[in-house]
């Protein structure tokens, strides 16, 4: 009798999890929050309240169908596929709950996603995440899935999908002044990345060649790593301030205390120490027999260094790019606090507000954009690798 | 011809190579023998002026070295070095195409000439151009770097421990292709090593160093039955130096004028291979031929020991 039962498949350990959480999520949690106006505590509300009965039902079902592929199926395809279709659903419920909350041409009314749909969305993505982990594509499909995600997700927004939640309304009223702060948000992380890589480079070069100068450049850069960014931007003011002051030719350039100035500076100093310790840490990789054979076969200093040994040394040196490039776009949010611009400035604005929408405004493309520039400088990275190695 | 006059080498109070005389033979390989920190391989990288000398100076074919910028000397002169040294992100074609870009060939010849030392280093162009040096074997990764060496038809190849990082088989492999390159380019090699039996197979002049001074320098044979210092016979063995001896004359030349119904060896084989042979075999004498198969005579086991005693 018991052999003739059918063998259970061995459940998944991270479907278990994601399922739970999502269960848990769908049960206890609210799938939105009703408000009144943008800044009063809001009503929660599950999806059966809000979406018509079938809609409600469907959606449900479709998240059971995801859970039980997350415990039970293990081709990767399958659970990434069935992850992709449940942020699908998940997002439309989202959506249609905005818009059966809200009446017909009020621009009051806020209807916010809820923890639950926060907590789904968290184990779908870590249910996708982990599936395209087990696929291990290579660096070109990863960036052709960002690409994607990136054109659905801005085709819904184009399309005005989301248009009654409370993040879009607050991307409503604030268009002009988003677009611009998202440029400068930009500007600030890429153009102090390229200020350290300048100087970091050179620098990185000079610590491999002078061992005696490695402790002390490398000391000096980690201790303003400490620095908290906050404490920098306050220390650089007086200075900056004084400077502007002093030399009016800095001034009209826009140096001053306050502004994009001492935030460039600050994101710049961060940057240093990646760029310089990944230079040493990559040049230091590069086989001392090729220098030597480089040598011996007449190429002259120059050569060695770009032809032979900064070629060996670029995946290194990318990967520090690369975190100096995920830290400052993270980083440039705080840059609004002296005036510098950059999303953080819908982070601030919703926080003295305690408008949490707005918050939202800032914080979600920022993650967004660190994200996306984090998937392709590893790609990058990985197709240095694997050409020059 | 390498003519090295006087060549000192200091590093603060420290003498590492410590006036050196040599002249070097033109087509000839000359192999430098010495322990560890004798100072060997420096004085091999001030021939390239890898190393500046502090005294002294290298003509080489009567031009001194110091009166060009050192790295259009190096490009005249052939190096390869233990580990080979390829670079990791160039293929196989364009690591052998390294010099010849420098002193700025035309593709057409480079590709020419990278084509015909791979076929000479028995590695097929259509196979192996386009790999990366990870993909070979340890031996191939050794011939691309002496054919990278070559690349530019130097006149002049230095080499530092060439084939240390190679297991025994591939070692007398590579040994082996190297007096056959030698003979085919008749390039002058000069060949650093710690390994005796190794000069004494490749070298057709061998020094021997320590503590920076060449104690001498002379042909094989010589150093074996004349050592002209107490550390020199013990460098060269005293124990196995009679088969040593023999090892350094080949059964073509040692043959003598006659037939014999032993068996057949190979004119290019030493003698002490040929000895061991008649030993193993239990024969008296052997018959000495070409390698298409013609007779040049007979060589008896007392023939053979003869030529194992200092004359």
């Amino acid at each position: 009798m018991a052999m003739t039962m059918p063998r259970l498949h061995r459940i998944d350990r991270l479907g278990a999890l994601v399922s739970a959480v999502g269960a848990a999520a769908v049960v206890f949690l609210p799938f939105v929050v009703l408000k009144s106006n943008r800044i009063v505590p809001g009503d929660p509300r599950g999806l059966l309240e809000v979406l018509p009965m079938w809609a409600a039902l469907a959606c449900h079902a479709t998240l059971i169908l995801v859970a039980i592929v997350a415990l039970g199926v293990s081709n990767a395809r399958g659970r990434l596929a069935a992850a992709l279709l449940g942020v699908v659903v998940v997002a439309l419920a989202v959506a249609a709950a905005g818009n059966a909350l809200t009446p017909a041409g009020n621009k009051v009314v806020r209807v916010a996603p809820g923890a639950g749909f926060w907590v789904l969305l968290v184990a779908l993505g870590l249910m996708a995440t982990d599936a395209i982990t087990r696929l291990r594509p290579g660096p070109g499909m990863r960036v052709l899935l960002l690409v994607l995600f990136v054109a659905v997700a801005g085709l819904a927004l184009a399309h005005g999908t989301f248009d009654n939640l409370s993040v879009m309304r607050e991307y409503a009223v604030n268009a002009g002044r988003f677009a611009r702060e998202a440029r400068q948000h930009v500007l600030l992380a890429l153009g102090s990345l390229a200020a350290a890589v300048i100087v970091a480079l050179p620098l990185g070069i000079l610590c491999h060649r002078v061992p005696r100068l490695r402790a002390g450049i490398l000391g000096t850069l980690n201790l303003i790593q400490t620095i908290p960014a906050i404490a920098l931007f306050g220390i650089l003011m007086a200075p900056l301030g004084a400077l502007a002051a002093a030399v009016p030719l800095a001034a009209k350039l826009g140096i001053r205390g306050i502004g994009a100035a001492p935030a460039v500076l600050a994101l710049f100093l961060y940057s240093l120490l990646p760029v310089v310790a990944n230079t040493v840490a990559g040049l230091k990789r590069v086989s001392p027999a090729a220098v030597e054979a480089a040598r011996g076969m007449g190429m002259t200093a120059r050569q060695i260094l770009t032809g032979v040994e900064l070629v060996l040394a670029l995946p290194v040196i990318l990967t520090g790019i690369r975190i100096v490039l995920v830290q400052n776009i993270g980083l440039v949010t705080i840059a609004a606090l002296i005036g510098g611009g950059g999303l953080g400035v819908f982070v601030f604005q919703g926080i003295g507000q305690t408008a949490i929408d707005l918050v939202l405004l800032g914080a979600i493309p920022t993650v967004a954009l660190a994200f996306s520039a984090a998937v392709l400088l590893d790609a990058l990275v990985e197709i240095m690798d694997r050409t020059r190695q | 011809m390498i003519t090295v006059e006087n060549l000192s080498k200091q590093y603060g109070a420290t003498t590492v190579v410590d006036g050196v005389c040599m002249v070097i033979e033109r087509n000839s390989i000359t192999v430098i023998v010495g322990t560890s920190g004798s100072g060997k391989s420096t004085l091999l990288r001030m021939i390239n002026r890898l190393v500046e000398p502090t005294g002294g100076r290298v003509l080489i074919d009567g031009n001194d070295t110091a009166s060009e910028p050192a790295y259009l000397l190096r490009r005249r002169i052939g190096y390869a070095i233990q580990g080979h040294g390829l670079f990791p992100h160039r293929t196989v074609a364009e690591n052998i195409a390294t010099v010849p870009g420098l002193l700025g060939w035309d593709e057409a010849r480079i590709r020419a000439r990278v084509d015909q030392l791979l076929e000479v280093f028995q590695l097929d162009p259509g196979e192996f151009a386009e790999k990366f040096p990870h993909q070979l074997s340890g031996g191939q990764q050794q011939r691309v770097g002496v054919a990278r060496a070559l690349a530019a038809e130097p006149a002049v190849l230095l080499m530092d421990e060439p084939f240390g990082a190679l297991d025994p088989i591939i070692r007398t492999k590579a040994q082996d292709d190297l007096l056959d390159i030698q003979r085919r380019f008749g390039t002058t090699i000069v060949l650093v090593t710690h390994d005796m039996d190794e000069a004494f197979r490749l070298g057709d002049h061998v020094a021997v160093m320590s503590q920076g001074r060449v104690l001498q320098y002379d042909r094989p044979a010589v150093l074996l039955t004349r050592p002209a210092d107490p550390f020199v016979s013990r460098m060269t063995g005293s124990a196995d130096r009679a088969l040593r001896l023999l090892s350094l004359t080949t059964a073509g030349e040692a043959a003598l004028p006659g037939a014999s119904d032993g068996p057949a060896v190979a004119a290019s084989a030493s003698l002490r291979d040929v000895l061991s042979d008649l030993v193993w075999q239990g024969a008296e004498s052997a018959a000495v031929v070409d390698a298409d198969g013609t007779a040049r005579g007979s060589l008896t086991i007392a023939a053979i020991l003869a030529h194992g005693r200092p004359t």
